[in-house]
């Protein structure tokens, strides 16, 4: 009966897709005159939690801890969204190698919500007691705190972690066992690994340097896009014109937001068919991306508001909606 | 008189409430898990993912109906054991066969599809009655098993 284990889950969360929000109520949100109404329609659908309906911060904050919570509180094995909490996990680590390193206290760049805290990592990081982090974290952390301290380049220490942290995703989604999860990781990598050719082909960066920053992924070949990125802006989308990220070379030709936004909207793509599953960890992962998906369009029609966007740029940035 | 032929005859009793009512209980199981999930989250749905739940428990009462008729056939109740001979014990085995595996197979994947029509009603609950059919269609196979297991138990000239 291993097959049915998250019946429970899938339709508990089932009941909970009822409350997603549609492309209408985006397009309510988008006709609203400022970001208080805005605020405002969303406290009205239950978002936020108590004194937090004038703070637009601590609304959204609370709605990604409801999410997590939903998540914890149902799933029977917390261990196949390793691929979802990586990487705050390593940022975590990046941030406490800095803190340690230039001594300076910010508690306020950490993620409480992943499964070594802040101040957990900075004590690992400063008594370095590696052995203390999950799976190949260790060696990452030593490594990136030897660079750091020898050589004084931020960026490299960047690299270091954020490879590993991509290469831990890509891991995590083998070991999971769920193709959705594969998948997700998979493609999670790859799009990580464009995001770096893109922007090293616009700062002018070397082979080494891409070869060092991307970590391998299947549907990607690296060589390739390397080659791709030492070769030009377009050169790149050519590539992507022959894998399946072909939908990306076209938002990449339009400008760096329309390729983010095609990425958002091709994770939830593949996700969306989670919604007609009934015993897999698909519809638990879709739920999570789609919540992320919607808590971020929320975000961007906020600050687009606060800040006088017209509606066309704002719109621009908008995210498909997964119900 | 053989004492193996009404052995064989109660084995067959057995298996047409063992397999189909196991199958029950399994599949009301995999129902009722989703239907839990469902009223978790909103309890007014409970009256209907409770009908959806319960499908699944049919085969178990085909069972008992089989294995009750082969107990009144061959004497278990009403006192008097019948006289068997090996041949007509092993006949009456075979006639129960049909809802005991049917009905362990059909319930449990009529729990399945029960699950995923509580799907539906968490979602949609104005389409309860097509959520119904979908799990309804899997009965057809567990009646027309208790249909043959009936004729071939009734027909067994004892």
């Amino acid at each position: 009966m291993s097959n049915t284990k998250y019946t429970y889950a899938v339709a508990r969360i089932r009941a909970l897709e009822v409350s997603l929000f549609s492309d209408a109520f985006i397009e309510q949100l988008l006709a609203c005159k400022s970001a208080e109404q805005v605020l405002q329609s969303v406290v009205e659908k239950g978002w936020g939690g108590m004194h937090t309906e004038h703070d637009a911060e601590a609304v959204l904050k609370r709605e990604e801890e409801k999410t997590w919570e939903v998540i914890r509180d149902v799933a029977p094995d917390m261990s196949v969204f390793d691929v979802l909490s990586y990487p705050k996990l390593y940022h975590n680590l990046k941030a406490a190698v800095k803190e340690v390193c230039t001594e300076v206290k910010n508690p306020a760049v950490f993620y409480d919500d992943c499964p070594v805290s802040g101040e957990e990592m900075c004590q690992i990081v400063e008594s370095r007691e590696f052995s203390r982090l999950p799976g190949n974290m260790s060696r990452t952390a030593q490594e990136a705190l030897d660079t750091l301290l020898h050589t004084g380049d931020g960026q490299l220490c960047d690299i270091i972690v954020d490879r590993a942290a991509l290469e831990a995703i890509e891991e995590a989604g083998k070991k999971s066992g769920e193709p959705i999860i594969e998948n997700y990781a998979d493609t999670t990598v790859a799009i990580a690994d464009i995001k770096i050719a893109v922007r090293s082909q616009k700062t002018g960066k070397s082979a080494e340097f891409m070869r060092s920053a991307m970590a391998e992924c299947d549907s990607l070949s690296l060589d390739q896009l390397i080659r791709a990125a030492l070769a030009g802006a377009e050169e790149i989308a050519q590539y992507l014109e022959g894998t399946s990220y072909a939908g990306g070379a076209d938002a990449l030709r339009e400008s760096p937001s329309a390729f983010e936004r095609w990425c958002d909207n091709r994770m939830i793509e593949t996700l969306r068919s989670q919604k007609y599953e009934s015993f897999s960890v698909g519809p638990l992962l879709g739920y999570l991306i789609a919540r992320e998906n919607e808590i971020k369009t929320v975000r961007i029609i906020l600050t687009g508001k606060q800040n006088g966007f017209t509606d066309e740029a704002i719109r621009e940035r908008i995210r498909e909606m997964y119900v | 008189m053989s004492e193996l032929g009404i052995v064989y005859a109660l084995l067959g009793a057995a298996v047409a409430v063992l397999l189909s009512g196991t199958g029950s209980a399994i599949g009301v199981g995999i129902a009722g898990q989703a239907a839990s999930g469902v009223v978790t989250e909103d309890p007014s749905k409970f009256a209907k993912v409770l009908i959806i739940q319960l499908l699944p428990g049919t085969q178990g009462l085909y069972g008992l109906l089989i294995g009750f008729i082969t107990l009144s056939k061959i004497g278990v109740l009403g006192g008097g054991l019948a006289d068997l001979s090996v041949q007509t014990g092993l006949l009456i085995l075979a006639a129960c066969l049909p809802i005991g595996v049917v009905g362990l197979l059909s319930a449990i994947a009529q729990g399945k599809t029960a699950a995923a029509a509580i799907g539906i009603v968490a979602k949609k609950p104005e389409q309860f009655g097509k959520a119904m059919l979908f799990p309804a269609m899997v009965e057809t196979y567990a009646i027309l098993a208790l249909l043959i297991s009936f004729l071939a138990v009734s027909g067994i000239q004892v």
